[in-house]
């Protein structure tokens, strides 16, 4: 088992902090590569920008096995330009624009500091109040002599700070993903073809995963992500039924959700690599949202595929909040279950 | 046939766990076909013939996976609450009965609702197996459950849960048993996935590269007291698909259909299907693309547990997709 510390935060907390929008994802690829220079057979930048690295074993019948975590997380777009440092701007991947007013943002490769306004307390009514500010009326502010260009990308200004147990962030999802996937190549076992996917624009439809697998053409598939906790009490007392994850319970590894129906094999493998080694995990209670596993599964003939995430509240927010022993844990379950995998996991029928 | 079709849709195989339906068919078809082969995504594949002189690859899908439901999650008191596998019919919701694939049955409650009248959405709706606690209930999250109803015979015309797409399985088994010979190397596709999104057709098609695809599948009539407005009626035979909101049949495709239906005099319908689409999607769109279209049985009441076919459509569609492959196609 890899040492589990500081390191890994401080490249966490570098990967939180770097702007990759969807499309824009050069600065943590740039980081990415830095990293694991050194570390694989072979290392490219393909035609989306994902970037894909393999690690062969040595063991006899290993298994190609794909691992992705992507690269980019949901942000903002300028589109257009209205004198004074102002922009207006689009939503990149899903984002709630009730929650943007008053959040500060950074612009461009530059991270320019900038902010979403919001009219003041004092000089709104009270029935303006109880409304939800459209997108189109919402503007990025860089004040005087601030100048991006249209098309730039913009992310939320929150700065990575850990307290003790606790994690806050932005981009935890999927930093956490990029993070393992970077950790996992380190200590790449030798039973299995580890190819490493990080991937592009996942946020808007899975894409860099669809031509990564295609690329790759594994024998089986791991997405690994980030996914919401909704798990704070109910506020009339009945029984939280859809809390989706819950923090501290370790790793979720996905039964379905809306663009998989995980490989039952696999459910059952990483199940039991975690019940043997005494690695805590949770099911994500089934239902929507996608991962990169939703991509990999219809590549070509088809891939046996899943996803495990880290789980973290108050998803494609400004300010996301998560457990540092989740995330260790997830990379002890997905060391220990790339460790054991053999071709027999999947050898039977599904 | 008709002890067929109730053996298919009396299985319980919701999307991504078809493994039982899987087996019965594999039983059906082993001694009719020259090679069998399950996928990574649990497709069932039967090839019949080789490309003879004048034959194509052609590539005869029929889903195999039914609408059902998963656990997410077990109350203190041992209610399941439940996510959908499938597009499932809240109003059918109330009172139906449910089977988990290992045998557990439980029936499906709602909470009080505030308007009556009104469906209740899924996030209402919980499962009751008679548990009286978390510790006793037998289902865990994750687990899935197909609809229960026995198959009724009411003569010409067979109810049943999961027609959508048994029948499409059955066409397939029968034209296999009934096809004496044929210019092609034909491809029998039971396929995963399909009410969550075509998955396993998508899947099956790139390993198979077909160069012509046909989905078998049910669809919609407009034969009903104010139901759809739409051409297809159950009775007036097999429908062949112009169109639905996911494909475009190739029109060499429909021609094929139609002018082996008028040649051999089997009724036929056009159709024009305004939501949902089949398998002929996926299989339209592989690889570099190929011809394909749909051959739809006429079903009413799809995705609710009580599916409706007329026995004399289905011998016709049987017959007409026979008919098809018996001979050299000319596109």
């Amino acid at each position: 088992m890899a040492a589990f510390g500081n390191p890994q935060l401080k490249l966490l907390e570098r990967l939180c902090n770097a702007s990759a929008v969807s499309g824009d994802e050069g600065e943590v690829r740039r980081i990415v590569l830095a990293e694991i220079e050194g570390l694989a057979d072979e290392v490219k930048v393909d035609a989306l920008g994902n970037v894909l690295a393999t690690k062969k074993g040595t063991g006899r019948n290993r298994p190609r096995v794909m691992v992705s975590a992507h690269m980019d997380e949901v942000g903002f777009m300028l589109v257009a330009e209205e004198g004074e440092g102002l922009y207006r701007f689009e939503t990149v991947g899903g984002i709630d624009v009730r929650q943007l007013p008053g959040k500060a943002v950074l612009v461009g490769k530059d991270h320019l500091q900038g902010v979403i306004g919001a009219r003041p307390i004092h000089l709104t009514t009270a029935d303006e109040r109880r409304r939800t500010i459209p997108l189109d009326t919402l503007r990025i502010d860089l004040g005087p002599g601030g100048k991006a260009k249209l098309g730039e990308r913009a992310t939320f200004a929150t700065r990575f700070q850990r307290n003790g147990p606790v994690l806050i962030a932005k981009a935890l999802d999927n930093r956490f993903g990029v993070a393992t996937l970077i950790e996992l190549l380190r200590h790449a076992p030798e039973n299995i073809d580890l190819l490493a996917a990080f991937t592009v624009q996942e946020e808007i439809g899975l894409r860099g995963a669809k031509v990564a697998a295609h690329a790759f053409d594994p024998d089986l598939g791991i997405a690994v992500d980030s996914t919401p906790a909704n798990d704070l009490p109910s506020h009339d007392g009945e029984e939280n039924n859809a809390y989706n994850t819950r923090l501290g319970l370790g790793p979720a590894i996905y039964i379905a959700d809306g663009s998989t129906l995980s490989d039952p094999r696999l459910v059952q493998f990483l199940s039991a690599t975690g019940d043997a080694l005494g690695i805590p995990y949770q099911f994500r209670q089934p239902g929507g949202g996608g991962t990169d596993a939703g991509a990999i599964h219809r590549a070509r003939a088809g891939v046996p595929s899943i996803s495990v995430s880290v789980p973290h509240r108050y998803a494609h927010t400004a300010a996301l909040i998560s457990r540092v022993d989740d995330w260790k844990n997830t990379l002890a379950l997905l060391q220990g279950g790339l460790a054991r995998m053999s071709r027999d996991v999947i050898a039977g029928s599904r | 046939m008709k002890q067929l079709i109730q053996k298919l849709t009396e299985t319980f195989s919701p999307s991504g766990y078809e493994n039982a339906i899987r087996e019965v068919i594999h039983k059906e078809i082993a001694p009719l076909a020259d090679e069998l082969r399950v996928d990574a995504l649990g497709n069932l594949i039967a090839r019949k013939g080789t490309r003879g002189k004048n034959g194509k690859k052609i590539m005869l899908a029929a889903h195999m996976d039914e609408i059902g439901l998963m656990a997410t999650h077990i109350d203190e008191n041992g209610f399941i609450r439940f996510s959908n596998l499938g597009g499932i019919r809240p109003q059918a919701m109330t009172g139906s009965r449910v089977r988990f694939i290992d045998g557990t049955p439980g029936v499906i409650g709602t909470e009080r609702l505030n308007d009556g009248g009104k469906a209740p959405g899924l996030e209402q709706c919980y499962i009751d197996v008679g548990a009286t606690s978390r510790k006793d209930c037998p289902v865990k999250v994750g687990d899935v459950c197909g609809f229960e109803r026995p198959c009724i015979d009411l003569g010409g015309r067979l109810v049943a849960k999961a027609m959508d797409d048994r029948i499409g399985c059955v066409v397939l088994i029968d034209a296999l048993r009934q096809l004496k010979s044929s210019p092609h190397e034909l491809y029998f596709v039971f396929t995963t996935q399909e009410e969550v999104g075509t998955r396993g057709a998508g899947t099956a098609a790139f390993g198979i590269d077909p160069e012509i695809g046909v989905a078998v599948d049910v669809t919609l009539t407009g034969d009903t007291p104010k139901g759809v407005k739409m051409e297809v009626a159950l009775g007036k035979g097999p429908a062949v698909k112009v169109k639905d909101s996911g494909m475009l049949a190739d029109p060499r495709v429909v021609e094929w259909m139609t002018g082996t239906a008028e040649k051999a005099r089997i009724p036929y319908q056009r159709e024009v299907l305004e939501g949902g689409t089949t398998d002929a999607r996926p299989m339209q769109v592989t690889r570099a693309g190929i011809p394909a279209g749909c051959l739809s049985v006429p079903t009413r009441y799809v995705h609710s547990p009580s599916e409706m076919v007329d026995m004399q459509d289905l011998e016709n569609s049987v017959k007409l997709l026979v008919a098809m492959l018996a001979k050299p196609v000319d596109f």
